[in-house]
């Protein structure tokens, strides 16, 4: 696992196409992801946004190849530095989780073991990828803990999960996910179970992280404002697809897609004080057995019949056409000419 | 720790009193003894001479009494059947019930654990549903039918395995035991397994349940995603886990094959303290029950203070005596 082709920030580092995740129910298929296609590149932030149920946290769980029965990844490719992962064997699929593709997960009271001592837990993730002793390992430990901004990591190792605050124990997590210097870490919504200045304090050090080591992050979040400061790119799902994506600029200041906008505008800074939240009307369609068409067409109030045919992912007219806004794409019919409409 | 485990002394004592008020009006409350020690034609002086020499003509509290005296000075009464102290009586049987519930608890985890963890982490295929089935029988037959259907088929019909007693026994710290020997563990296979069968079942319904619940939290997935082997996430983060609940009923269900052998060793004629205590209610030998329950209480006042001092060591986030209400 060590051929590092020359660091170039052009070509992604992780290229998913086409990716489809079914999930065999009783009565039908489920497909949390339904044909999703984006890239990223080495040090740059990626921002998968979208409601509960739009499918991110699937997305996430298919690269890892973490989807369990009766789930499976039955589409699409997922290129890690050139190389197909889909459909690799169980163990070549183990050996590049926690190496070169890393993840966090959203709660972190939850994430570590809590009948496990913080250096079992750091250690074992070393271990299982490279044969080294303890004591090397160790100190690998403490360079990531410290890296985290966990003060006095020495002592830190030897406490239990349930010694630790919400915050810190997120940092420890990100500490594992670091361990091993992967191409890639997925971040699905790490943040959100976390109180308002630790959760700043988390992004700055993300962002910094990547910069630094050229990891490629994707940041998996229903907040848009978090995106806002954090990514360079952004996707925005729903329903299993993307219906939206660019750069951050393009996609939060010439937002082209009615569920976006809608996004944006559920975000409570956003609203005049005294007045009622606004909020998308309805919920997320059922995935199961999903009807062909824009799956948003039920709450847009742009919705005509042609929207009873699935809109293609296609660029954005109208933009200035730089270079980043070509690749500024929208899957609607009806797509929004004028940005931000307050 | 200290703290914790002395506080818990000076309620075992406390324990321990209630009980033997509750176990001597029990046993005296059960019948006389004197119509079953003393035969029919002894005359009325030699009846009232053995009365008083067994001071059946006090009152009940007087007895109780000099019960807890003598009990304070560990003198728990001499056998009236036997005319030995009833506490010697009970401990050299003792080795023999120990051995069969240690054998039989020992079978259970070592047969249950990796069953339970097999129909856990695959319930739906044949195996695990046969194997949940299977419980199922270990849960609902009756020990007394298991022991005779085991020696039915193992002692009468394949002859492979002896049907009663301990049979050759060695040495161990001067104790007689039948596990070194293989003559004395051909003795110990049916009557141990027998006790066992209810706790293998116990055991893989429990397992089952803790790693299916284990597998749904996010820390295997964590673990998963760290790209830990299957082994180690089994084989320490779910184990590690459900071993907490594993061990209360393991040690609880230690406890209570230790007392209620007594059908087993029965049907096997097996020579514990279960069929002393059979022969001893038969004849109504108080001091004898009496000691036997005192002891048993005792045993389970001790195995409830390991199983929490397991917990502290299985489970990081219990501290003993902290708080403790």
């Amino acid at each position: 696992m060590s051929q590092q082709p020359a660091l170039s920030t052009a070509t992604p580092v992780l290229q998913v196409s086409g990716l489809e995740t079914h999930f065999a129910a009783r009565n039908g298929i489920v497909k949390p992801v339904n044909g999703v296609s984006f890239s990223v590149s080495r040090g740059k932030i990626m921002g998968l946004v979208g409601e509960s149920g739009s499918g991110k946290s699937m997305t996430g769980y298919s690269i890892m190849g973490l989807i369990d029965a009766p789930g499976k990844v039955v589409g699409g490719s997922i290129l890690l530095d050139g190389r197909e992962v889909r459909g690799l064997d169980a163990e070549s699929l183990r050996a590049l989780r926690g190496n070169r593709i890393a993840m966090i997960f959203q709660d972190p009271m939850m994430t570590l073991n809590p009948v496990l001592r913080i250096d079992t837990q750091m250690v074992e993730a070393i271990q299982a990828h490279e044969d080294v002793g303890r004591h090397a390992a160790l100190d690998r430990c403490r360079a990531a803990l410290a890296q985290v901004g966990i003060a006095s990591p020495d002592q830190r190792l030897k406490s239990y999960p349930h010694q630790f605050s919400g915050g810190m124990r997120q940092r420890v997590a990100i500490a594992i996910a670091i361990l091993l210097k992967p191409d890639v870490i997925i971040a699905d919504e790490p943040t959100t179970a976390l109180d308002v200045t630790i959760q700043g304090q988390i992004l700055a050090e993300m962002q910094k992280l990547c910069r630094e080591s050229g990891t490629a992050l994707i940041w998996i979040t229903h907040d848009l404002s978090v995106i806002a400061g954090l990514a360079d790119q952004v996707c925005v799902m729903y329903a299993g697809r993307i219906v939206e994506r660019g750069s951050v600029d393009d996609v939060l200041d010439s937002t082209a897609h009615p569920y976006t906008l809608g996004l944006l505008n559920s975000v409570p800074s956003r609203n005049p004080r005294g007045q009622r939240l606004r909020q998308i009307p309805g919920m997320t369609p059922s995935l199961l057995n999903l009807a062909p068409g824009c799956p948003f067409r039920e709450r847009c109030a742009h919705a005509t019949r042609e929207c009873l045919e699935d809109p293609l992912l296609e660029p954005v007219l109208g933009h200035p056409t730089d270079a980043a806004s070509a690749a500024h794409q929208v899957s609607c019919h009806h797509p929004l000419q004028t940005g931000i409409s307050t | 720790m200290s703290v914790f485990i002395i506080r818990r002394l000076l309620q075992s004592v406390l324990v321990l009193v209630v009980m033997s008020m509750l176990v001597f009006a029990g046993v005296y409350a059960v019948g006389n003894p004197i119509d079953i020690l003393i035969s029919p034609d002894a005359t009325q002086a030699d009846r009232d001479a053995t009365i008083r020499a067994m001071g059946l003509d006090r009152p009940m509290w007087l007895q109780y009494a000099y019960f807890v005296k003598n009990a304070l000075a560990a003198d728990l009464g001499k056998s009236f059947a036997f005319n030995v102290p009833a506490i010697e009586l009970i401990l050299e049987r003792m080795p023999a019930t120990l051995e069969l519930a240690s054998c039989a608890m020992l079978m259970a985890v070592v047969i249950g654990l990796p069953l339970g963890l097999y129909a856990g982490l695959k319930p739906k295929s044949f195996a695990g549903k046969t194997i949940m089935t299977l419980s199922i029988f270990g849960f609902s037959l009756p020990t007394f039918w298991i022991g005779l259907m085991l020696i039915m088929i193992f002692a009468v019909f394949l002859g492979v395995l002896p049907s009663n007693g301990r049979g050759a026994t060695a040495l161990l710290l001067g104790i007689p035991v039948s596990f070194l020997t293989w003559d004395g563990l051909r003795h110990l296979a049916l009557p141990a397994f027998t006790l066992a069968l209810l706790n293998i079942a116990l055991i893989i319904r429990l397992v089952r349940s803790g790693t299916q619940e284990a597998l749904l939290m996010d820390y295997v997935k964590f673990a998963r995603a760290k790209g830990l082997s299957d082994a180690r996430i089994i084989g320490v983060h779910v184990l590690k886990n459900i071993m907490i609940p594993i061990v209360t009923v393991i040690a609880l269900q230690f406890g209570s094959v230790i007392a209620f052998a007594v059908v087993t060793e029965t049907i096997f004629a097996w020579p514990g303290m279960g069929k002393l205590l059979i022969d001893s209610i038969n004849v109504l030998d108080r001091p004898v029950i009496v000691a036997y329950l005192l002891i048993i209480v005792t045993l389970f006042i001790f195995i409830n203070l390991l199983v929490d001092i397991a917990y502290s060591l299985l489970d990081p986030r219990v501290r003993l005596g902290e708080s403790d209400s």
